[in-house]
């Protein structure tokens, strides 16, 4: 497959996708292309339709999730967003991390559910910020290079939310 | 092979095949079957008229089987020979379950971790093998009942079943005789059962109790597109451990030693009489006699229960909570709330569910039919009888696949709630000269220690060309297929060489068991088995000229003149092995003609994309 994600759902390679556009589109491709449509077809349809069904869904997961798709799209313009030599963080944002993480473990040691929970919030609020300006540097600016440290930072910031869901899972068990 | 010919309303008017296929609920405590007949979807009964076949298996002395009633009727005589709730034990290991309170004999297979088994008096049983018997009868009851042979089956497991207890069901329908259309999840088939019948949008919450799971499913619901946002359960918690509560009560109030298998099986079902009861009354009373002449004559109040499972109740909450933060939602999100599975008819369960969601549970479907009434609708669909297939379900894989890496860790390869099918690739790299094998060990779960997962299985591979240390790459592939089974392929890239894999499943059958067990109960004489295998290598002919022939006539505009006379001609040569009494042959001008469609294949399936995404439904287009 030659094709990009973007190319696969019919959608422009930018960063503002219209995401109910992504999702229609998705659950057509899926439509035509899931493996409950070739049950009774032959082995090389039910081939076709495993392969295609899984390059949608790994597709739009990839689209889909905001971070993803920004590294997906410097990707694309041969930029590797997180590597070994590439890991260069502005300062305050190295001092920020370091304060969400203390938090973090904070409220993981007190067990507090609330603490947690507002911390959450604020890396939301903090992502949604990140992706505005993803928008302006990618779509209108089309500057990739500043696009890769505010990527970076997303990607980062996504990782704080898995790992605070993560405290959240635990503290259920 | 007596095929019913029954023209669907709205179906075009050529004579059109309806094939039967039916959906099978294999519950812990009941299983059912269901079909999808002039349109609507029904539970098939048996003789007596009884929907609900327990899920029970009894072993003769004389080796003969009794499933359902009949076998429901001796657990209390002969309960070491009477298997009820054997899903618990399905591709599970002597670890995994708490036998003090069971009155089976239990003993690992030959391997040492693996599933466990039962001594009967017919000689050990697989948990595989028994749940074979329930799908026999039920299998049985569907031929009678639609007077032909059954072209497949959807069979419903718990969305939270890992890949051991997966395929530990589709074993038993293998051994059953039954070709498995689709294991397909409980919580996602009663969804299809309801939606339909209501035609909602929007997000749904299936809460499903079951006789010994509980899965929590939220979907959202579009279009007839059922997809799957997250999941989540305890695959060894039902109504089997309120019954389990009830009856340590009456051990502890009556002051009673510990008991023997035969008042420990009497008991229990006095308890599970007790907590049906308790349904609809204030009070129920408990009153038998034992094996050893001793009176028990208790009363257990509506309060007291409650309290007794308070604890239960709170523990499928949990799933509850991680389900919906896995899907990012909130409880103003959610549009209905599904109450699936027997135990949801116990009032303080429908309660504390209204009172966590913030309204009313939906249960106006019986909760003991839904999932079977769903399997059967999507089973209709699969077998092909619905030619506007507006249904589509995307299901999701309920716990992660991860590897083990050095210091006994588990590295995710596959996240949970991805939907699927799903496919990941890995490198590895050798760490001797000259190494030539390397294992792989796969494990399944969220935790990070190896030993806090389920093993699944270990993979062997062999054949890596000998190379330096670290210059190897070696590429594995995992797949998770729409049955949410895993599959795992390597190869060597800088040498391109496919390595070959030896499967160890942890806690599966191995194929030559599976054969084995086959073998056994089909009794079968080598010419047997040869006709059987003609048999179904001239089906699998006929099947592929069949869908071929119909793609040619619809799409045969999308190849060359010269790829159709290709595929044509392997079409002909298919045509006349088939007439020949050699197997092989057959299959291997299945497999020519399968090769000569790929190209026709790829082409069809890029065009009806296009035309998905053109925006035009398929039935207005020009062609």
């Amino acid at each position: 497959m030659t094709q990009s994600y973007f190319e696969l759902f019919g959608l422009e390679s930018i960063f503002n996708i219209e995401l109910p556009t992504l999702e229609s589109n998705f659950r057509k491709i899926q439509s035509e292309s899931h493996p409950d449509r070739f049950v009774t077809a032959s082995a090389t349809e039910k081939l076709q339709s495993m392969q295609l069904a899984t390059l949608a869904n790994e597709a739009y997961q990839t689209l889909k999730n905001p971070a993803n798709r920004a590294k997906y799209i410097l990707e694309l313009h041969g930029i590797t967003a997180i590597s070994e030599t590439n890991t260069a963080m502005p300062t305050d944002f190295l001092m920020q991390q370091m304060e969400w993480r203390e938090a973090l473990e904070d409220a993981k040691g007190a067990k507090d559910i609330d603490a947690l929970e507002s911390l959450l919030r604020e890396m939301r609020q903090e992502a949604d910020a990140l992706k505005t300006e993803l928008g302006v540097l990618m779509d209108d600016k089309h500057d990739y290079t500043a696009a890769t440290a505010t990527t970076r930072k997303l990607i980062f910031i996504d990782k704080v939310c898995a790992d605070i869901n993560k405290a959240l899972a635990q503290l259920e068990d | 092979m007596a095929l019913l010919q029954i023209s669907e309303p709205g179906m075009s008017a050529a004579p059109h095949q309806h094939k039967l296929a039916v959906g099978i609920d294999l519950g812990t405590t009941n299983s059912l079957v269901a079909t999808v007949r002039s349109g609507l979807s029904s539970v098939l009964s048996d003789e007596h008229g009884h929907t609900l076949l327990p899920s029970v298996v009894h072993y003769n002395a004389d080796s003969t089987v009794e499933v359902g009633f009949d076998a429901q009727k001796k657990q209390n005589q002969d309960p070491h020979n009477t298997i009820v709730s054997v899903k618990r034990f399905m591709g599970r290991g002597l670890k995994d379950i708490d036998v003090s309170q069971l009155p089976y004999k239990f003993t690992e297979s030959s391997e040492s971790i693996g599933m466990v088994q039962i001594e009967t008096r017919a000689g050990i049983k697989s948990p595989v093998e028994v749940s074979a018997e329930i799908l026999k009868a039920l299998k049985t009851r569907a031929e009678q009942a639609l007077g032909g042979e059954l072209v497949g089956a959807v069979i419903t497991v718990p969305a939270y079943f890992d890949d051991a207890q997966r395929q530990a069901t589709k074993d038993a329908a293998r051994l059953a005789g039954l070709n498995v259309l689709r294991l397909l999840n409980e919580p996602t088939a009663a969804a299809v059962a309801y939606g339909l019948d209501n035609a909602s949008e929007g997000i749904y919450v299936i809460y499903d109790l079951g006789g010994g799971t509980f899965d929590i499913s939220i979907l959202k619901l579009s279009k007839g597109v059922f997809e799957v946002l997250a999941t989540n359960g305890d695959s060894a918690l039902g109504g089997d451990d309120f019954d389990q509560r009830i009856f340590c009560w009456i051990l502890e109030t009556s002051k009673l030693s510990p008991r023997n298998a035969y008042d420990t099986r009497f008991l229990l079902s006095k308890a599970r009489e007790a907590k049906e009861w308790l349904t609809e009354h204030a009070e129920a009373n408990i009153s038998c006699m034992l094996s050893d002449g001793e009176f028990v004559n208790v009363t257990l109040t509506t309060n007291e229960f409650i309290a007794l499972t308070a604890t239960l109740v709170q523990k499928t909450l949990s799933p509850t909570r991680k389900a919906m933060r896995d899907a990012d939602l909130n409880i103003e999100d959610i549009k209905g709330v599904v109450m699936v599975g027997g135990a949801t008819r116990m009032p303080h369960i429908r309660k504390t569910v209204a009172d966590y969601f913030k309204q009313a549970p939906l249960t106006n479907l019986d909760p003991d039919k839904v999932v079977a009434l769903g399997a059967a609708i999507q089973a209709n669909v699969l077998a092909g009888n619905k030619s506007d297939a507006d249904l589509l379900l995307l299901d999701v894989i309920p716990l992660s696949l991860g590897l083990e890496t050095f210091g006994g860790l588990a590295e995710k390869v596959i996240h949970r709630n991805s939907t699927l099918p799903i496919a990941r690739a890995q490198e590895f790299t050798t760490y001797k000269d000259g190494q030539t094998v390397m294992s792989i060990h796969v494990v399944q779960g969220e935790r990070e220690l190896v030993s806090d997962c389920r093993s699944l299985a270990r993979f062997e591979l062999r054949g890596i060309p000998p190379m330096v240390a670290g210059a190897a790459r070696i590429r594995v592939t995992f797949t998770v297929d729409a049955d949410g089974l895993l599959s795992v392929s390597a190869r060597e890239t800088s040498s391109n060489v496919e390595a070959n894999i030896a499967v160890k499943p942890s806690y599966g059958l191995s194929e030559d068991e599976i054969t084995n067990m086959l073998k056994a109960s089909f009794n079968s004489a080598e010419a047997d088995k040869k006709a059987r295998m003609l048999a179904e290598a001239r089906v699998e002919a006929g099947a592929i000229i069949e869908a071929v022939t119909a793609a040619l006539a619809t799409d045969g505009n999308l190849i060359s003149a010269e790829e159709k006379q290709a595929i044509e001609a392997e079409m002909q040569r298919l045509q006349s092995t088939a007439n020949t009494e050699d197997a092989d042959a057959i299959h291997h001008a299945v497999e020519a003609l399968n090769h000569a469609t790929e190209a026709f294949a790829a082409a069809r399936m890029d065009a009806s994309v296009k035309k998905a995404l053109s925006g035009k439904e398929l039935n207005t287009l020009d062609l």
